[in-house]
């Protein structure tokens, strides 16, 4: 369970984060959703350490996670595909994807990942030695995940997913990470400001605004609720 | 015809020493984003531990390894200590440390071994071989040059682009917060880059002290045909050090056989401005915008 404790993260006089709270439950889909600069990006950045609070605390299983080195953060199972995905594309696709491994010593399990991300995108196996400069932002998209399962992550933290894609490859990919969800007990925590397609696999929902939470309850409840859609999302 | 040939061939020998001296730079730039205008002179340090070391009667080939090793520690150490400091930080304060390192290599260097000049021992004969009839300005000396440069140049090819440390070394250098987010240490990746590039520096080093003897500040030039010589490349590229080594050191040969040895610096200059000029990106950097 990821525990995040009145973190407060600032740029300079800004306060990207004021005194955020949450938790995301194991085994689920969390939501954070929120209008154009309400902190969700400085969230998961904050929580994986490429940005450093002011005050307040991470914790992950019981684990610290506020203060340790950002290449330590996958190492505790914690997976980040960044905004704009941070494909590689001078490398190759095969190339990203075993760089998600890279750190993990047990080669065998290395190679069998592999496959098993092969299996889940079928294109990336098609083009695995092409260089990643070359893909669609669907298939990058499905690269930046498939090479965060490379790591056997515990937690998918995802920023803005469906930025960029069409509506039906959005689907596609959400509803590939509900099965994982379901089939491999991952927990993902996604960032969207399209909050429709988010809400649509979450169980919980967050919505941010302007640093804070202004709600955290069932996505359910979230996703029916109009004056929400109104007043934080923008629908 | 013949002297052609022979500014040609040295023109080569010379381009393949700077090729080396500008891969270091690149190894650098690419990692970290600086220029280490120390480069030259920590290969001329090196150089001077050999020659120590030889004087003792320590073999050629065994002094010449402890000088490539003494490369990858120094760089190691130059990373770890000094420059660490300095990464992400305004550019400017890069330039300064590194200037600084340089005087102090140098004055070390002055101060341990005195200011004068020291030949440097070839292993192999510097005379030329005959050709043709003729004897031509490549000598077996000049043939381990180019085969010692080439050597290196493949090594570091094997390693970056055939093996985990290589791969983790270029997602460093493209995009070192998403190597960090998978795990890559980074910062253990910067200090390979500068050990890597010291030891290309070391090579360099002791290359061309036969040629152009050993003195603290022997490098100096060096150091200005090898910026040269990368600015053509592109500061990204290795094939570009190599391409801007081998554009720059003819070039040089070419400026200094028919104009004047002493306008060979004139010449690199110009050369540097001319390509700043008109395409300052140099030869092999991909000039495409990067879209993620």
């Amino acid at each position: 369970m990821l525990e995040v404790e009145s973190l407060t993260t600032c740029y300079g006089a800004v306060r990207a984060l004021d005194g955020v709270s949450l938790t995301v439950p194991d085994h689920s889909v969390t939501a954070v959703l929120g209008a154009n600069g309400a902190g969700k990006t400085t969230l998961l950045r904050t929580i994986t350490g490429l940005v450093r609070p002011v005050s307040g605390a991470v914790r992950y299983d019981g684990k610290e996670l506020t203060g340790l080195p950002v290449e330590d953060i996958v190492r505790h199972g914690v997976a980040h595909v960044p905004e704009g995905r941070g494909v590689i594309q001078e490398l190759t696709v095969e190339e990203n994807l075993r760089l998600g491994a890279l750190w993990r010593s047990d080669k065998r399990d290395r190679a069998r990942a592999l496959e098993e991300v092969y299996g889940l995108f079928p294109a990336l196996g098609e083009r695995r030695r092409r260089s990643a400069f070359t893909l669609s932002g669907g298939e990058r998209q499905m690269l930046a995940i498939g090479r965060a399962l490379m790591a056997r992550p515990r937690m998918l933290l995802l920023d803005e997913p469906s930025l960029g894609l069409a509506p039906l490859v959005t689907a596609q990919i959400l509803s590939l990470l509900a099965g994982l969800v379901r089939r491999q007990r991952l927990t993902v925590l996604i960032v969207e400001q399209n909050a429709a397609s988010a809400l649509s696999i979450a169980e919980r929902a967050v919505i941010l605004s302007l640093g804070r939470v202004a709600v955290a309850d069932a996505a359910a409840r979230v996703a029916a609720d109009p004056n929400l859609h109104h007043h934080y999302l923008g629908f | 015809m013949g002297r052609f040939t022979d500014l040609t061939l040295n023109g080569i020998t010379y381009g393949m020493i700077y090729a080396a001296v500008a891969l270091g730079l690149v190894l650098i730039w690419r990692a970290t984003r600086i220029i280490n205008f120390a480069q030259g002179g920590m290969a001329m340090l090196t150089t001077y531990v050999a020659v120590t070391l030889i004087g003792n009667h320590i073999g050629y080939w065994i002094a010449f390894v402890i000088a490539l090793v003494a490369g990858l520690v120094f760089g190691a150490a130059v990373e770890r200590v000094i420059i660490r400091p300095v990464e992400g930080k305004p550019p400017v304060n890069a330039v300064i440390v590194t200037l600084g390192l340089l005087i102090l290599v140098e004055a070390v260097a002055g101060a341990i071994w005195g200011g004068g000049d020291r030949s440097f021992p070839a292993y192999f004969s510097e005379t030329g071989l005959r050709a043709g009839g003729r004897q031509i300005a490549f000598s077996p000396f000049d043939i381990f040059v180019l085969s010692a440069v080439v050597l290196m140049l493949l090594a570091l090819a094997v390693l970056f682009q055939h093996t985990h440390t290589g791969l983790r070394m270029r997602a460093a250098a493209f995009a070192p917060e998403v190597a960090r987010l998978l795990g890559v240490r980074v910062g253990r990746i910067l200090t390979l880059g500068w050990a890597l590039a010291a030891l290309a520096g070391s090579l360099a080093g002791l290359l061309v002290a036969p040629k152009v003897l050993l003195y603290p500040n022997n490098m100096d030039t060096v150091l200005v045909f090898a910026f040269t010589a990368a600015i053509i490349g592109g500061l990204d590229s290795p094939l570009g050090a190599l391409v801007g080594g081998l554009v720059t050191g003819l070039a040089l040969s070419y400026v200094g056989g028919y104009l004047g040895s002493s306008l060979e610096t004139v010449g690199a200059l110009v050369i540097l401005l001319v390509v700043l000029m008109a395409r300052p990106e140099g030869l092999f950097t991909r000039s495409r915008p990067r879209r993620v």
